[in-house]
C-alpha cells in the first residue's frame, strides 16, 4: 500500500489554504495587464484559439485561451474567483449559472434585442436566470434515439414499439440488449429524464414567471411514484430493458459493436458512431404509449463574463459582440458537432448535416435543465432511487426516501 | 541553504507586498530571520538539524489542521464564500436591468481633452445617427463628430478616442460609469462598442443594513448569523457571505438522526475494511515473499518478482476503473469467465468482497517488496541455528523469523491501516459507496467514513467546506486515537529486539 497522506480533504484544505494565503495576489501579478484569459475545457480550447487571437490582434491585446479539465472547471473557476486570480471569460454549461451567481462569480450581460432574437429561444431561456441573461449561448444539446438502421430500419413511434423490435432482435440472436441506455449502479437522472417525464413525472414545478420553483418539488408526488412504477415495468425484474449493468463506460461500445440496435444519447456521441461505421439514423426518444410527451433536458453551452475580471470591457465586448458572430459559431460547430444556438447557423448546418437537424427536432419538446442551485440536491438521491427501482426495489419506498433526502438538503 | 532561503523569501515577499498582505510579509521575514539566525550563529547546533523538519511540519501538518479547525466553525460553502462587502457589490451589480424600451447606442470610449488620460466620456451614436457625449453629469449633443457607417465615432473635437487596449486598461471606470438619462436610469457600457439604458433595481442602504428592491418594494435585511439578506417572507438573495457559526456544524453532525442511525454501521465496516485489507495484504505479500526467498536458484525468479510488483506499478486510478468494469454483472470479465451470474455491486456482501479483492490486489505488491527487504536483512544463521536446535520449519518461522520481521513491519502495518482507513479512491472509484438501501440513499454498504462524509458535505448542495471541515475533524480524531493505540501496541513488539 503506498503511504500517502494526501487524503482528499487534506488536499482540498491545502488548496484552499494556498488560495487563502495570498496566492491570489501572486497569480494576478503573473498576468501582465492587458492579457485577456479565457477558460475552456480541452475540447473547445483549440477551436477557440484562432478566434481569440484574431480578436486580440484586432484590439491590440493579448488573448490567452487556457485549457481546464472539464470535470473540475466549474469548481476551479469559483475557487479562482475567490482568490482573485480567475479568468476573464469562462466557457461552460448553463446549469452552472445558479451556483456561479450565488458565489458572485459571473456578471449579467446586456444583449441588444436583435441579438437575442437571433438566438434559439430555448437557449436564451436556459441562460436567463432570475430575469437576467448571464451567458451568451453558442451550442445546445439534448438526448435523442440513435438506431442501427440495418437492425431496425423504422424509427419506433412509442417506447413499446422499441421494446418489441428490440426483443425480437434479441430472440433472433441479432443483438444482446434491447436498449442502450446508461443507468449504472447509482442511476443517471439525465438519461432517464425523457422516460421519467413521459411517464408523468417532473422535478420542479414552475413559478408564475416560468422559472423552476424549488418550493414545488416533483419528486415524492403521486405522479413521480406512478412514473417510477412505469420505469420498474421495464426494469430488471420486468422486461429487462433498463439495466444497471449498462453504464456510461460500456453503453457506446454496445452500440458500436452492434450488440444493441438502440442507443439513447446526445450529439456528443455522433462522431464516435460515425467512426465505428454503424449505419444509423436519429429520431426523438420515444415516449410510453398513451403517456406524456417525453421532455429530455436541453443543455446549453455558453460564454460567461467573470465578475472578478480585470479586463471587463474587453471580456464583455468579446462575449456580447464577438461570440455572437455566425462565423465563430460555424467553426465551433465544425470542431464539435453540437447544434448551434444561433438560428441562422443552425439552419445552415442542418442543411449539410441532417443528423444535427434531427437532434434539434428531438429536443423540440425538451426543457432547459434547471439552473437553480437546488438542482444539485436532486441528482444523487434521485439517481439512486432510479437505480434501485430498476433493480427491483419498491417504487413507493424508493421515491419517498429520495424525496425526503432532497427536501432535507433544500431546507 | 541560506541562499535558497533568501531566494524563497524574495520570491514570496514581493507579491505579498504588492497585495498589501502585511501579516504574510511579517511571517516570511520572521521565518527567514529564524533560518539565518540558526545557521549563522555558532551556538544553536542542535537546532540546525531540527529547524528544517520543524518548519515543514508546521507548514504541511499543523497549519492545515489549524485551518481546517478554523473553517469548521464557519458557514464557508457555495453561496457563502466571500465577505459581506463583496456580496453587496455583486448583488447591486447583477441587479442592473435593461429598460424595456431601451435605446441601443453605438459606443465609443473617449477621454476629454487631448490626452488619453483625461476624464472618461462615452461618445454615443443613437440608432438614428445623432451623436452625443455622455459623462456622469448627463448627455450632451456632440456636433462635428466623424461617424463611420457602422455608427462608431472615430474623431470628435475636444475628445481623444481611446483604442481598445487603452479603454480596457480603464475597465473599472468604464463599467462604473452610468450616464444619467432620466429617472433612475443610466446609459451603461456593454463591452466597448455598445451601450444600453438600464437601472439598478437593488440598492444597499448602510443605515438599515438592508437591500431594497426598487421594483417590488421588498426589503431584504442582513442576517449576520446566516450570512444572507433575508426578506420578511423568508425569501433570501442568493449571494451570501461567510460568517462564524460556532459549533453549529458539529451539532448538525451529532444531532442528525439519519447520521446517527448509519454512523455505527459505517464505522464498523470502515474498521473491518482497513483491518481486513492490512491483514490480507500482509499475509499475501509475506507468503509471496517467503516463496521467492529461497536459496535455490530457479529460472525466472526476476520475472516472477516483476510480475508480482506489476499491480503496484500501474496507476491505481486506472486499475480501480478497470476492476469496476470487470465486476460488471452482465458484461464483466469475472462473471463471464467464471460463468457466474453474481450482481457484484448490487448486494452488500458481494460489493464488500469486491472492494476488498481490488484493494488487496493493488496493495500486496508493496507488502511483498517490504517483506522481501526485511527477510533479506534477517541473518540465515538464526534460522539455521533454530533448525539445529530441533525446531521445525514452521516453528522456526513462527519463533524466529516472524518476530524479527515484525519489528520492521509493524510501523508499516500501522501506516497501511491508517492509509486504508481513509482510502477514498478504493471505494469511490469502484462502488461509489453502494449498494444503497432503498430507504436511505445517503449511506451505502461499502461506504467508508471518508466517502460518507464526502457525500454529506459535497454530494448534494454544492460544496460545504465548513461542514466538511467539521466532519474531517471528527475523522482526524478517530484516526488519531486508533494510530496512537496501535503504535503503542507495536512498540511492545520492539521489546523483542532489545
Amino acid at each position: 500500500m503506498r503511504i500517502r497522506s494526501a487524503g482528499l480533504l487534506a488536499a482540498t484544505a491545502a488548496l484552499a489554504l494556498t488560495t487563502a494565503c495570498g496566492g491570489g495576489g501572486q497569480e494576478a501579478a503573473d498576468q501582465p495587464k492587458g492579457t485577456m484569459v479565457i477558460w475552456a475545457d480541452p475540447e473547445r480550447t483549440e477551436v477557440l484559439q484562432p478566434f481569440a487571437e484574431e480578436f486580440g490582434s484586432a484590439n491590440g491585446i493579448k488573448v490567452d485561451v487556457q485549457e481546464v479539465a472539464a470535470d473540475t472547471i466549474q469548481s476551479d473557476f469559483v475557487t479562482a474567483h475567490e482568490g482573485g486570480s480567475g479568468p476573464d471569460v469562462l466557457v461552460g454549461a448553463h446549469d452552472w449559472i445558479g451556483n456561479l451567481v450565488q458565489n458572485g462569480a459571473i456578471d449579467p450581460l446586456q444583449l441588444p434585442q436583435e441579438k437575442v432574437d437571433a438566438l434559439n429561444e430555448v437557449a436564451v431561456e436556459a441562460t436567463t436566470y432570475d430575469g437576467q441573461l448571464y451567458g451568451v449561448p453558442y451550442a445546445m444539446e439534448n438526448l435523442a434515439l440513435i438506431r442501427n438502421t440495418e437492425l431496425a430500419p423504422e424509427a419506433p413511434e412509442t417506447f413499446e414499439d422499441l421494446v418489441e423490435t428490440g426483443k425480437r432482435l434479441k430472440q433472433d440472436g441479432e443483438v444482446e440488449e434491447v436498449l442502450g441506455l446508461q443507468v449504472g449502479q447509482t442511476g443517471d437522472p439525465y438519461h432517464m429524464q425523457p422516460f421519467y417525464t413521459s411517464a408523468g413525472g417532473y422535478l420542479f414545478g414552475t413559478d408564475d414567471q416560468g422559472n423552476p420553483d424549488p418550493a414545488d418539488l416533483g419528486v415524492g408526488t403521486p405522479e413521480s411514484v406512478a412514473a417510477f412504477e412505469k420505469i420498474a415495468e421495464f426494469g430488471e425484474e420486468g422486461e429487462g430493458v433498463f439495466k444497471r449493468s449498462i453504464d456510461a463506460e460500456n453503453v457506446a461500445s454496445l452500440f458500436h459493436q452492434g450488440k444493441t440496435a438502440f442507443f439513447v444519447t446526445g450529439p456528443w456521441s455522433l462522431g464516435a458512431v460515425q467512426e465505428a461505421g454503424v449505419e444509423y439514423d436519429v429520431s426523438p426518444v420515444p415516449g410510453f404509449a398513451g403517456g406524456e410527451e417525453p421532455r429530455p433536458f436541453v443543455g446549453v453551452q455558453a460564454f460567461f463574463v467573470a465578475s472578478g475580471s480585470k479586463n471587463k470591457v474587453l471580456a464583455e465586448e468579446f462575449v456580447t459582440n464577438y461570440v455572437t458572430d455566425p462565423e465563430l459559431a460555424t467553426a465551433l460547430y465544425e470542431a464539435d458537432p453540437r447544434p448551434p444556438a444561433l438560428t441562422e447557423v443552425m439552419e445552415k448546418v442542418s442543411k449539410d448535416d441532417p443528423a444535427v437537424a434531427k437532434f434539434i427536432d428531438a429536443g423540440a419538446d425538451g426543457r432547459p435543465m434547471p439552473a437553480i442551485p437546488q438542482m444539485d440536491a436532486i441528482w444523487d438521491p434521485f439517481g439512486k432511487a432510479q437505480a434501485a427501482v430498476i433493480g427491483g426495489a419498491d417504487p413507493q419506498k424508493a421515491v419517498e426516501s429520495a424525496a425526503e433526502t432532497i427536501r432535507e438538503e433544500i431546507g | 541553504m541560506l541562499g535558497l532561503a533568501a531566494a524563497v523569501a524574495l520570491w514570496a515577499v514581493f507579491p505579498l507586498y504588492s497585495a498589501g498582505n502585511w501579516a504574510g510579509v511579517g511571517a516570511v521575514v520572521a521565518v527567514t530571520g529564524l533560518i539565518f539566525y540558526v545557521y549563522l550563529s555558532k551556538r544553536a547546533v542542535p537546532a540546525k538539524y531540527l529547524v528544517p523538519g520543524t518548519l515543514f511540519l508546521v507548514a504541511f501538518q499543523i497549519i492545515p489542521v489549524l485551518y481546517t479547525l478554523s473553517t469548521s466553525v464557519t458557514n464557508y460553502s457555495d453561496g457563502h464564500r466571500g465577505t459581506k462587502e463583496e456580496a453587496v457589490e455583486q448583488i447591486e451589480a447583477s441587479s442592473v436591468q435593461r429598460s424595456p424600451d431601451s435605446t441601443s447606442y453605438t459606443l465609443t470610449v473617449a477621454a476629454r481633452g487631448s490626452a488619453p488620460g483625461g476624464e472618461l466620456v462615452f461618445l454615443l451614436t443613437a440608432p438614428d445617427g445623432s451623436a452625443y457625449a455622455g459623462d456622469a453629469q448627463g448627455l450632451q449633443p456632440l456636433p462635428g463628430a466623424t461617424v463611420t457607417p457602422s455608427g462608431k465615432i472615430t474623431a470628435a473635437p475636444g475628445y481623444t478616442v481611446l483604442p481598445p487596449s487603452q479603454a480596457n486598461a480603464r475597465s473599472e471606470e468604464i463599467t462604473g460609469l452610468a450616464v444619467p438619462s432620466g429617472s433612475g436610469t443610466g446609459i451603461r457600457s456593454s463591452g466597448f462598442s455598445t451601450a444600453y439604458e438600464g437601472r439598478s433595481t437593488l440598492t444597499y442602504d448602510a443605515g438599515c443594513d438592508c437591500i431594497t428592491d426598487a421594483e417590488t418594494g421588498r426589503v431584504y435585511t442582513a442576517d449576520d448569523e446566516r450570512g444572507a439578506f433575508v426578506a420578511d417572507n423568508g425569501d433570501r438573495l442568493p449571494q451570501g457571505w461567510r460568517v462564524g457559526v460556532g459549533m453549529a456544524n458539529f451539532a448538525r453532525f451529532l444531532t442528525d438522526p439519519d447520521i446517527r442511525s448509519s454512523f455505527l454501521g459505517i464505522l464498523t465496516w470502515n474498521i473491518a475494511f482497513a483491518a481486513g485489507t492490512t491483514a490480507m495484504v500482509f499475509a499475501l505479500g509475506l507468503c509471496v515473499a517467503l516463496t521467492l526467498h529461497t536459496r535455490e536458484h530457479f529460472t525466472g525468479r526476476t520475472a516472477y518478482r516483476l510480475l508480482v510488483v506489476l499491480p503496484y506499478a500501474m496507476p491505481s486510478f486506472a486499475m480501480f476503473l478497470l476492476w469496476r468494469s470487470m465486476f460488471n454483472s452482465d458484461f464483466g470479465l469475472l462473471n463471464r469467465m467464471l460463468g457466474l451470474d453474481t450482481d457484484w455491486f448490487g448486494e452488500p456482501w458481494t460489493a464488500r468482497a469486491a472492494v476488498l479483492i481490488v484493494n488487496i490486489w493493488l496493495g500486496f505488491p508493496y507488502m511483498f517488496l517490504v517483506a522481501t527487504g526485511a527477510l533479506q536483512s534477517i541473518p540465515r544463521e538464526l534460522v539455521q541455528a533454530a533448525r539445529i536446535d530441533g525446531a521445525g520449519a514452521w516453528q522456526a518461522f513462527r519463533q524466529v523469523t516472524l518476530p524479527l520481521l515484525m519489528v520492521a513491519m509493524a510501523p508499516i502495518l500501522v501506516a497501511t491501516f491508517a492509509f486504508n482507513f481513509n482510502n477514498f479512491n478504493a471505494v469511490w472509484l469502484t462502488t461509489e459507496g453502494g449498494p444503497f438501501p432503498t430507504d436511505n440513499p445517503m449511506a451505502g454498504a461499502t461506504d467508508l467514513l471518508i466517502t460518507y462524509t464526502y457525500r454529506l458535505a459535497f454530494g448534494a448542495s454544492g460544496a460545504q467546506y465548513g461542514y466538511a471541515a467539521a466532519l474531517s475533524v471528527f475523522i482526524f480524531l478517530i484516526v488519531t486515537v486508533m494510530s496512537v493505540v496501535s503504535l503503542r501496541r507495536s512498540a511492545s513488539l520492539e521489546e523483542v529486539h532489545r
